[in-house]
């Protein structure tokens, strides 16, 4: 099973790098920006497929390690090393703390507590203007430098992207293959049967919720980076509610699945709406297509096709 | 093995495929111009306005500069600073546009120059009004053919404390960039003249509920000062009155309170509201006059502050496009004319680009009054070529700090 993930991974990794220098600035770009919110889902991925946790804060960690990153290059001109460490840092450090309060809820309640957590977030993010700018926002973040090699240029940044996002996928596949992956599986079946095996349910949960912030950190990392400007918006409900939208429209519980999802909604909402003002409406159908057709996700669907 | 990865391949081949670009833009073939707009969204109505304006001047012309056609190419930023940034890169990536124009919220003025300057492409801010940007981050690959967001305050505080002879006045307005800078160009021309501003609310961008804003207004307050645009206007100016408050303080505003953007949906809750602006639908001048009627007969509505700006800036683009015969390759070139336009008979009167690359341009005092069953903004005084700077020296005002939340603080609070 390992043996044919990696290969799978390698083949879709090697077609897009080996696509790269064949396409224009724009379409890369695109898919640099896929890539990043491919790195989102996955994380939130970690916690809806596998744990059963469906979050709606997942945009809090994103926009931790964002802020971190653009204030870090802008007023203090810390390099790579130095905003990627604290952004992602500062990224576990908040799921961590939220982690305590959201963990204890289930269900329904889980999702309400970690949507109220992210509009702590974005409330901080909007109010806190000496610090944030407030709506403002943070421009004019410069593209990084690895060593000598300026990322400057659409290609080397989309390498760059496509290095982390292979990284995330094979360490979140390591992880939810490893034993403690499938104590989290588990608990997505039945928690309470877990804790009667003698599991530690709430540390599986907690240690679940702060990988995905962490990894939802690195997606904030390369976020600022991409666009060179962070605001309320990168933080807000509507970023978490796209998380969780590219995760269940992907498949969620596959990993691969929320990747393609956010490759999707990127695609559909930058190129249909070139060609129709009513892109939301088309958004919105394959929304419902999916929910209808597909409960299970496009790679949901494409397995259960093949067994 | 296939089986399994042959689905994924055809879908990314198909996507790619999508994603192939247009034949490149070849010198003789049609200049592209790429505007931003919020089609989607809260701030949607003022977007169409914008593209309406640009398609009548582009009409005007039947889309033709000399012997090359006009191309405009439409990308909806959803009012969103990110979803802007992402449409700009678009623009000058994958269409290879001559020039990038449009914009909404002053906030992506300052995300969207760093980008303009990089990739040299000569853009045109139409309506967004970041202050700085022609102040003290002087961004060169940016003209600004609208105004900034203070430049219309400076001459409107003078003109409330000498008139309206009001001493208390607290402001609400929005809380980021245009917000700020328009409130701290208000405030600092009012106190100099005596008043004084006693209290300022700020409110989110998004807000949809006003009444728990309005019930922190100091009711000692001879008047309150009000900065929205779009939506928040219209809700705004409807909530103070139903609460009680515009019988009792008058109401005042920045010019996008009472645009013709929002007026027509508004209704006697808006009558004796002044504003300044640079323009007025009602303006009496032989261009707006044929302006207003081409525009009416287009949209179906009385142009607003949006619209007007959008079509000068079209046509400030056409000149400029003219006066290098064409040839928009040269973006240096291209850069220099659109710095040079000069034109007197703009339907909001005539225009002179300052060294700062900011207009030079009239403001109105406007009073909102019904004529013939319809509301306008009727003119009750001008003040002929207002700078950025008003009557201060440029190099002076240049050393004080940017209008933001806390400056000039606020000191009878």
């Amino acid at each position: 099973m390992i043996g044919r993930r990696a290969l799978l991974a390698a083949i879709v990794v090697g077609v897009l790098a080996a696509l790269g220098p064949l396409l224009p600035a724009y379409p890369l770009t695109l898919i640099t920006q896929a890539l990043i919110f491919g790195i989102l889902a996955m994380s939130l991925d970690v916690l809806l497929g596998y744990t059963g946790l469906p979050s709606l804060g997942q945009a809090a960690y994103f926009g931790v390690a964002a802020y971190a990153v653009a204030l870090l290059a802008t007023e203090r001109q810390v390099g790579l090393v130095g905003c990627a460490a604290a952004g992602i840092g500062l990224a576990a450090v908040t799921a961590a703390v939220f982690g305590f309060v959201a963990i204890r809820a289930r269900g329904t309640y889980f999702l309400m507590i970690t949507l109220a957590l992210g509009m702590v977030m974005w409330g901080l993010a909007f109010r806190w203007v000496s610090l944030t700018k407030g709506d403002n926002g943070v421009s004019g973040v410069p593209r990084p430098e690895l060593g000598a090699l300026s990322l400057s240029a659409p290609l080397p940044f989309f390498y760059f992207t496509l290095a982390a996002a292979a990284v995330s996928w094979a360490l979140l596949g390591l992880l939810v293959t490893s034993p403690f992956g499938l104590g989290l599986k588990g608990i997505r079946g039945s928690e309470s049967r877990m804790a009667a095996l003698g599991y530690n349910v709430w540390l599986h949960k907690y240690l679940a919720f702060v990988i995905a912030g962490v990894f939802a950190g690195l997606a904030g990392v390369l976020w600022a980076y991409y666009n060179g400007f962070v605001g309320p918006t990168d933080v807000q409900l509507v970023t978490s509610v796209e998380a969780l939208l590219m995760t269940a429209l992907g498949g969620p519980g596959t990993l691969i699945g929320p990747v393609l999802g956010a490759g999707v909604i990127v695609f559909l909402k930058n190129f249909v709406s070139v060609y129709t003002k009513r892109w939301l409406l088309i958004l919105g159908a394959v929304y419902i297509g999916v929910i209808l057709f597909a409960p299970q996700g496009i790679v949901g669907a494409l397995r259960r096709a093949r067994r | 093995m296939l089986s399994r990865v042959g689905p994924w391949i055809v879908v990314l081949v198909m996507m790619l495929a999508a994603m192939a670009p247009a034949s490149a833009a070849a010198q003789s073939g049609p200049i592209k111009v790429g505007l931003l707009v919020p089609l989607t969204g809260g701030a949607s109505a003022l977007g169409k306005d914008m593209l309406n304006g640009t398609e009548l001047y582009l009409d005007e012309i039947n889309r033709q500069v000399g012997n090359r056609k006009i191309e405009l190419i439409v990308e909806d930023t959803e009012g969103v600073t990110a979803t802007a940034l992402t449409k700009a890169r678009k623009l000058v990536d994958q269409d290879h546009v001559a020039i990038l124009t449009g914009g909404l919220l002053a906030s992506t003025g300052y995300a969207l120059h760093p980008f303009a300057d990089a990739a040299r492409i000569p853009t045109t801010y139409p309506v967004m009004s970041s202050d700085d940007l022609t102040q003290r981050k002087p961004a060169r690959w940016v003209v600004r053919t609208g105004w900034n967001s203070s430049q219309s305050m400076h001459p409107f505080g003078e003109w409330v404390a000498k008139n309206l002879k009001y001493k208390k006045i607290v402001t609400v307005g929005f809380d980021y960039a245009f917000g700020w800078e328009t409130v701290g160009g208000f405030q600092r021309t009012f106190e100099e003249q005596g008043g004084q501003i006693i209290q300022k609310i700020w409110t989110p961008l998004n807000t949809a509920d006003f009444s728990p804003f309005i019930a922190q207004v100091k009711p000692e307050a001879d008047a309150v000062f009000a900065v929205f645009f779009g939506r928040g206007s219209l809700q705004f100016v409807k909530q103070y009155a139903e609460l009680g408050l515009k019988a009792k303080v008058p109401l005042i505003g920045n010019g996008t309170l009472t645009d013709e953007s929002v007026l027509p949906q508004m209704g006697d809750e808006a009558l004796g509201v002044y504003t300044a602006l640079h323009y007025s639908a009602a303006l009496d001048n032989p261009a707006n006059r044929k302006y207003a009627k081409a525009f009416e007969a287009k949209a179906g509505k009385v142009p607003s502050y949006y619209a007007e700006t959008c079509y000068t800036n079209m046509r400030w683009i056409v000149e400029a496009i003219k006066a290098i015969n064409g040839k928009v390759e040269d973006r240096e070139a291209f850069l220099a004319a659109l710095k040079k336009v000069e034109l007197k008979d703009f339907p909001r009167g005539p225009v002179v680009i300052d060294k700062w690359g900011n207009p030079i341009q009239n403001i109105y005092v406007r009073k909102v009054e019904r004529v013939g069953g319809q509301l306008h903004n009727s003119v009750i005084f001008t003040y002929p070529a207002v700078s950025q700077f008003w009557k201060y020296n440029p190099d002076e005002f240049l050393k004080m700090p940017l209008y933001t939340r806390d400056y000039p603080a606020c000191k009878y609070c």
